[in-house]
C-alpha cells in the first residue's frame, strides 16, 4: 500500500489520471471506519488533506465558494457562520470535537449517506459542486450528484474541488434529531433557509428518504401565506399545515435507529419548529 | 488494633481515609499506561477467531484448506482438531471452546488461525469455508422452557420459587405493572485481548486483562488439560471490566494457537467482535403486585421474574438469585410470592455486569412505590420512608440484616438535598443537545427518587476467600495478591492499609499472578476492597505483630511498650529505638488468607441466610423532557450511599460517578438490540455510550458512614450501587415530567411520542 500526499489539485488530479482506482482520503473519518471495518481496502492512497487550495473559501457578489477540504471547525468561523448559518449549525451536530477537526465538507458529500448532516442544508440552498480531474472541469446540482444511499456521480479520476451555493437573505436553522444530545447519526433532519429576496422558505430534509431533499410542496404553500413584509408570526393553522405537508413529502424507512413513523412525524415537529423560530427572528 | 498516630512523619502517601491518586492515573492520560491490548514479543504471531454469523446453525462441514495455505498462515484450528471437545463456563461448564458442530448464538467461535500478520490473519478467516444448516433460533425466552431443549443441558438454567411470610395476606391498595430491561453491554473501553506463550516445561504463560485470573486459569488448564501449575496467568493492563471480563473470552484460543505454533499468540477483539465476544446484562421481564395498607405499609408483593440467560450459563443462575432476592427493593415485605427463572435461548449469552440482577428489579420495584404512592396519594419519599428496612428486620429471604442498613438515612439525605441546576440557557443544554431541536416552551421537567440495595460479596455458601502476603525487608514492604485491578482502586488501597498498619512509606505491589500467590477471588461483586483489602489487612497485622515480638525478643523489650512511629520502633517505656530499615534487614513474611463469614443455600422456598452483607444506594434525577420528540436530557443527579466508611474519597467518587454514568445509560440510552437472535446494533455508532452532554454532575448528597461490623475498616463495597438505583431514578424522573407509565429501559422516543403503542407491545 502506498500513500500520496499531494500538495495541490492539479498533483492530485495527475496522480488519480494515472491511477483511477487511488482512494482519496480527506479528514478519514469515514473512510478510515470502512477501512477497519475491512468494507474497503486501501491499496494505494491519495491524501487531500494538505492541499493548501482546498481549504479556502471566498465570497464573490452573492455567490459563496467553499474549498471541499474545510473541516466542519473551520465552519464555525463567524464569518461563514453570518453567510450561511444554518451550515455552521449543521457542521456543529456533526460527531465530536476531534470528528469535525478532521472531517471535511467533500468527504460528507462524497460519502453522500442519507444522514450525511451538511447535504440538507446545500439542498436546501441548491448548491452546485465544482468537480475537476485532470482533463476537465465539471459543475453538478448537488441533488444530481448524490445519486442513491452512499452512492454519487464522480467519475474515476474527479474529486471535488469546492461547493457553491448562493448567500440568502433571511434567517436560517438547522435541527437534527438523535438519540444522543451529542455525537449521534441523525434519525431526521431539516433545514430551513429564507430568502427574502427570492420570497422563498427552501426546505431541505435529511434521514427521510434515499437522498435529501426538498420539500417543495411545503416550499411553495409557505411561500403563500409567509408575511414576507413584517416577518410576523404565523397562525396555528399555517404552521400545522406547513408541518403536515414536509411531513408528508418524506419516505422514511424502520431501522434501530428509529422507526418510520417516529421519523414522518418528527420532521413534521422539526418543520414547525423552524418555521416558528425564523418568524420569531430578526429580518436581517 | 493499634492504630500509627496521625502525626507520623515518615507516612507521605495516602492512608487510610485519605484520597489517593492511582498510580495508573496520569500514565493513562498520557497513553503510557500498558494495556493487555499493548502486550508486544518479538516472535509473536497474531491470532484471529472465526464467528458464526447465525444464532443457531448446524456446522455441515469446515473447510480450511485454502486457509492454510495462505500467506503468513501458520495454524487453523477447529473443533476437529480438539479431541473430546473441552467445555468451559464460570458456574460449570457447558461450552465448547470451538463449535462442536452446532452453533447456539451469533458470533459463537467456530474456528481460530494463527499468521504472521493482522490482515493476514483476516484474509485467512474469509477463505475459511464453513456449511451451515440454518436452524430456527429460540429467540424468545418466553418459548424457552417448554420449547426443545437447544443444549443438552436444557432449556432452563434456573428457577427460584420464594415464598415467605403468610400466603393469605392481601392489601387494602394494590397495583399491578409490567416491566421489561433491555441488553445492556458493559462496554469496556479496552476490547478483550492477551497474550499466551509457550514455555520450556510444555506449560502456558498467559497475560491476559480478566476480573478472576484463578477461576480463568483452572478453565483453561482443564480444557488444555494441563495440570494448573502449568498455566500461570498473569494479569495484563485492564481497560475497564463492569462484569464483561469474568467469563473467558480469547483465552484458551490464545493458548491453543501458542501451543499449536510454539510462538507467542497475540489476539486483540476489534469493538465489533467485543460486543460479540463477551456476556450482557440479562433483559429482564418482571410483572409485579404490590399490596399495601391504606397507610402504606407493604403488606405483600408477587412477582414473577424472567431472564434470557442467552446460549450458555456463565453466570446466570446467580443473577436470577440475586433478582430474586432484592425484589422487593429495600423495604420491609411480611408476605412474599416471587417466581424467577432465567432461561437458555439462541440470544447472545448474558452474564454478570455491574449491579448483577438487582438493576433489573429495582427499575420495577420503583416503579411499584411510585405507582403505589400515587394511588394512595401519598408522597413517594414518605412511603419508601415508612416501608424502609431497619437493622434488625427480615429480608424476604427471611434473612435478618445483622449489619448496618441505613436505607432511611440514603433516603431522607438524598430527598433533603438542594437541587442546584436552574433552568437551561443555552440550546445546547436542552433535550435534543447539540441537534437544536428544543426551545425552551417545548421542556418539562421531571424529579425523582429511587432506593436500591444489593449484596456484597458471593453469596448461597460459595467458599469465598482471598489471599495476600505481605513481606517486610529493609524498610520497604511488597504486597503479593492475585487480585484483578480494573479500575476499583486496589492498587492504591492496599498502600493506604500497609502505611496504616505497619508505618510504612515504600509500599510495593507485586504483579497479580497464578503464579506466585493463591485466588484473591474475583473482581465483581464489590467485594475487593472487603475481600483482598482484608486479606492484606490481615497479612499486615501479622507481619507488625511478628516484627515487634521479635524486636521485643532481641532487645529485652516489652512487646506491649513498642510503637511503630516515624519511620522506625520506639519503645514507649525507655528511650528504646530502631528504624523500620534496619529492623527488617531480615525478612518478615507473612501470607494470610481470608474469608468473610459463611453464607448458606437457599431452602426450596428461596429461604436462607444466602447473603454476608448489604449495601444501600438512593439516586434522585431531574430530567427535562421534549415530549413532542421524545427526547431526554439529564439535568442533575443526586446520590446518597451507604460505603461503611470511606478509605479513599477520590476513588469512591468515582464510582459514584462512573455507576451512575452507566445507570442513566440503561435507562435512556444504552441497548444491544437484538432481533431474532442478532445483534443489529454491535458498534459504538449505534450502542449509545453517554457523552458528556448527556452526564449531569453528580452532587454527593451523604456517604452514611456506620461501620459494618466484620468488615476490615468497616467499610463496604462500592462500586455496584452507583449503577443500580439511578436507573430507577432516570426512568421514574421522565415519568414524573412526561404523566406516562414507562415500563420499559431504556426509554426510547417513540414510548414517549407512541405512548399506547409501546404499551401494547
Ligand atoms: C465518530 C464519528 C461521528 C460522526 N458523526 C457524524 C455526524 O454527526 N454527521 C455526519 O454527517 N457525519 C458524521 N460522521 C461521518 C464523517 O465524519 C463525515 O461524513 C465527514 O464529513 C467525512 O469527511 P472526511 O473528510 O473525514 O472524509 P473521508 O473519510 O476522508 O472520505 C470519505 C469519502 O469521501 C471521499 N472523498 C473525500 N474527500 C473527497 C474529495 N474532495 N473529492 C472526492 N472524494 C472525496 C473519500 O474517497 C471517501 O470515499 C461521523 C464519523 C465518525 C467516525
Amino acid at each position: 500500500m502506498g500513500v500520496i500526499i499531494a500538495k495541490s489539485v492539479n498533483e492530485a488530479c495527475a496522480v488519480l489520471a494515472e491511477n483511477p482506482a487511488t482512494t482519496v482520503l480527506a479528514g478519514g473519518t469515514d473512510l478510515m471506519v470502512q477501512a477497519n471495518r475491512g468494507a474497503h481496502s486501501l491499496e494505494s492512497v491519495l491524501d487531500l488533506s494538505r492541499i493548501p487550495e482546498l481549504k479556502n473559501w471566498s465570497l464573490e457578489g452573492s455567490e459563496m465558494v467553499l474549498g471541499a477540504g474545510i473541516s466542519y471547525t473551520d465552519l464555525a468561523d463567524p464569518q461563514i457562520a453570518a453567510l450561511v448559518p444554518a451550515l455552521t449549525q449543521a457542521a456543529r451536530t456533526v460527531g465530536s470535537p476531534q470528528i469535525r477537526n478532521a472531517g471535511t465538507l467533500g468527504g460528507n458529500l462524497a460519502t453522500a449517506s442519507p444522514a450525511g448532516d451538511t447535504i440538507p442544508v446545500l439542498v436546501a440552498m441548491d448548491a452546485v459542486l465544482q468537480l475537476k480531474s485532470s482533463t476537465e472541469n465539471r459543475e453538478i446540482a448537488i441533488t444530481e450528484f448524490i445519486t442513491g444511499v452512499k452512492t454519487n456521480a464522480l467519475k474515476p479520476g474527479e474529486i471535488i474541488q469546492s461547493i457553491k451555493m448562493p448567500v440568502f437573505q433571511g434567517p436560517q436553522e438547522f435541527l437534527k434529531v438523535g438519540t444522543r444530545n451529542a455525537m449521534v447519526i441523525s434519525v431526521v433532519s431539516l433545514a430551513l433557509v429564507t430568502d427574502f429576496l427570492g420570497r422563498k422558505l427552501r426546505v431541505g430534509v435529511g434521514s427521510v428518504s434515499p437522498v435529501p431533499f426538498r420539500a417543495t410542496a411545503a416550499e411553495e404553500f409557505i411561500a403563500q401565506e409567509f408575511d414576507w413584509e413584517t416577518n410576523s408570526a404565523l397562525s396555528e393553522k399555517v404552521i400545522n399545515k406547513f408541518s403536515e405537508l414536509v411531513a408528508d413529502s418524506t419516505k422514511p424507512i424502520d431501522d434501530h435507529r428509529g422507526t418510520a413513523d417516529y421519523r414522518k412525524h418528527a420532521v413534521g415537529v422539526l418543520a414547525k419548529r423552524a418555521l416558528e423560530r425564523v418568524c420569531a427572528g430578526e429580518k436581517s | 488494633m493499634s492504630r500509627v498516630q496521625t502525626s507520623d512523619t515518615a507516612i507521605k502517601g495516602p492512608r487510610i481515609g485519605e484520597s489517593a491518586l492511582r498510580p495508573d492515573g496520569i500514565p493513562k492520560v498520557k497513553g503510557e499506561f500498558v494495556f493487555s491490548n499493548d502486550l508486544r514479543h518479538p516472535d509473536m504471531l497474531w491470532g484471529g477467531t472465526l464467528r458464526s454469523p447465525h444464532p443457531a446453525a448446524r456446522i455441515v462441514s469446515i473447510n480450511v484448506t485454502s486457509a492454510l495455505k495462505m500467506t503468513g498462515v501458520r495454524a487453523v484450528i477447529t473443533s476437529e482438531d480438539l479431541d473430546d471437545m473441552p467445555l468451559y463456563g464460570l458456574e460449570h461448564p457447558d461450552q465448547p471452546v470451538l463449535a462442536d458442530g452446532l452453533v447456539r448464538y451469533q458470533g459463537e467461535p467456530v474456528a481460530i488461525v494463527a499468521a504472521d500478520h493482522p490482515e493476514n490473519v483476516r484474509l485467512a478467516l474469509e477463505a475459511i469455508d464453513v456449511e451451515y444448516e440454518l436452524i430456527e433460533p429460540l429467540s424468545d425466552p418466553n418459548l424457552a422452557k417448554e420449547a426443545e431443549a437447544i443444549h443438552p443441558d436444557g432449556n432452563l438454567f434456573r428457577e427460584i420459587d420464594l415464598t415467605h411470610g403468610n400466603s393469605q395476606e392481601e392489601g387494602e391498595i394494590i397495583v399491578e405493572g409490567t416491566y421489561e430491561v433491555g441488553m445492556q453491554d458493559q462496554a469496556p473501553l479496552g476490547t478483550e485481548s492477551g497474550m499466551a506463550i509457550p514455555s520450556e516445561d510444555g506449560g502456558i504463560d498467559l497475560f491476559v486483562s480478566t476480573q478472576w485470573l484463578h477461576a480463568d486459569r483452572d478453565q483453561v488448564a482443564a480444557c488444555l488439560n494441563l495440570p494448573t501449575e502449568k498455566v500461570r496467568l498473569t494479569l495484563a493492563g485492564v481497560g475497564g471490566a463492569f462484569g464483561a471480563r469474568e467469563d473467558i473470552s480469547l483465552h484458551i484460543h490464545l493458548c491453543l494457537l501458542a501451543i499449536k505454533t510454539g510462538k507467542p499468540i497475540k489476539m486483540s477483539y476489534s469493538r465489533t467482535e467485543s460486543f460479540h465476544g463477551h456476556v450482557h446484562r440479562h433483559p429482564a421481564q418482571m410483572w409485579y403486585r404490590h399490596h399495601a395498607k391504606s397507610d402504606g405499609t407493604l403488606t405483600r408483593i408477587e412477582a414473577r421474574l424472567l431472564l434470557d440467560g442467552g446460549a450458555y450459563a456463565s453466570t446466570s443462575s446467580a443473577v436470577l438469585a440475586n433478582a430474586t432476592c432484592f425484589a422487593a427493593g429495600p423495604y420491609r415485605v411480611p408476605s412474599v410470592e416471587i417466581y424467577g427463572a432465567v432461561v437458555r435461548t439462541n440470544n447472545p449469552p448474558c452474564g454478570a455486569m455491574r449491579g448483577f440482577g438487582c438493576v433489573q428489579v429495582c427499575f420495577a420495584h420503583e416503579a411499584q412505590m411510585d405507582k403505589l404512592a400515587i394511588e394512595l396519594g401519598m408522597d413517594p419519599v414518605e412511603l419508601r420512608l415508612k416501608n424502609a428496612l431497619k437493622p434488625g428486620d427480615q429480608i424476604i429471604t427471611g434473612q435478618t440484616i445483622t449489619g448496618t442498613a441505613p436505607v432511611a438515612e440514603v433516603i431522607e439525605t438524598c430527598a433533603q438535598h438542594p437541587i442546584s441546576v436552574g433552568s437551561a440557557t443555552q440550546q445546547m443544554e436542552l433535550p435534543g443537545g447539540a441537534g437544536r431541536t428544543a426551545d425552551p416552551k417545548n421542556v418539562v421537567r421531571g424529579e425523582a427518587i429511587a432506593v436500591g440495595f444489593k449484596n456484597l460479596m458471593f453469596s448461597e455458601g460459595f467458599d469465598d476467600f482471598s489471599t495476600a502476603s505481605c513481606q517486610l525487608l529493609d524498610g520497604v514492604a511488597t504486597i503479593t495478591c492475585a487480585c484483578a485491578e480494573v479500575g476499583q482502586g486496589f492498587v492504591t488501597l492496599a498502600q493506604q492499609i500497609v502505611r496504616e498498619i505497619l508505618g510504612v512509606e515504600e509500599v510495593i505491589l507485586a504483579p497479580a499472578s497464578t503464579a506466585t500467590v493463591g485466588s484473591a477471588g474475583s473482581t465483581s461483586a464489590s467485594r475487593q476492597t472487603w475481600m483482598s483489602g482484608g486479606a492484606v489487612k490481615s497479612a499486615c497485622e501479622e507481619v507488625r505483630i511478628r516484627l515487634l515480638s521479635r524486636i521485643a525478643e532481641s532487645y529485652n523489650l516489652d512487646v506491649e511498650s513498642l510503637v511503630i512511629v516515624d519511620g522506625g520502633i520506639a519503645s514507649l517505656s525507655s528511650d528504646f529505638s530502631i528504624s523500620l530499615k534496619e529492623a527488617t534487614a531480615e525478612p518478615i513474611e507473612v501470607e494470610d488468607t481470608y474469608r468473610h463469614l459463611p453464607t448458606h443455600p437457599l431452602d426450596e422456598k428461596g429461604q436462607g441466610d444466602a447473603h454476608v452483607s448489604f449495601a444501600f444506594s438512593a439516586h434522585r434525577a431531574v430530567v427535562d423532557v421534549d415530549q413532542e420528540l421524545g427526547l431526554v436530557k439529564v439535568v442533575e443527579l443526586i446520590t446518597s450511599q451507604d460505603v461503611g466508611r470511606v478509605l479513599n474519597p477520590l476513588q469512591l467518587q468515582g464510582q459514584l460517578e462512573g455507576g451512575a454514568a452507566q445507570g442513566l445509560g440503561l435507562a435512556v440510552l444504552e441497548e444491544i438490540n437484538v432481533v431474532d437472535g442478532r445483534i443489529l446494533n454491535p458498534s459504538f455508532t449505534d450502542y449509545l455510550l453517554p457523552t458528556s452532554l448527556d452526564m449531569p454532575p453528580v452532587e454527593i448528597a451523604a456517604l452514611i458512614e456506620q461501620p459494618e461490623p466484620n468488615a476490615p475498616f468497616g467499610a463496604k463495597g462500592v462500586g455496584e450501587p452507583p449503577a443500580i438505583s439511578s436507573t430507577a431514578a432516570v426512568a421514574s424522573a421522565v415519568r414524573n415530567a412526561t404523566g406516562l407509565d414507562l415500563q420499559r429501559v431504556p426509554i426510547r422516543p417513540t414510548d414517549i411520542v407512541f405512548p399506547e403503542r409501546s404499551k401494547n407491545g
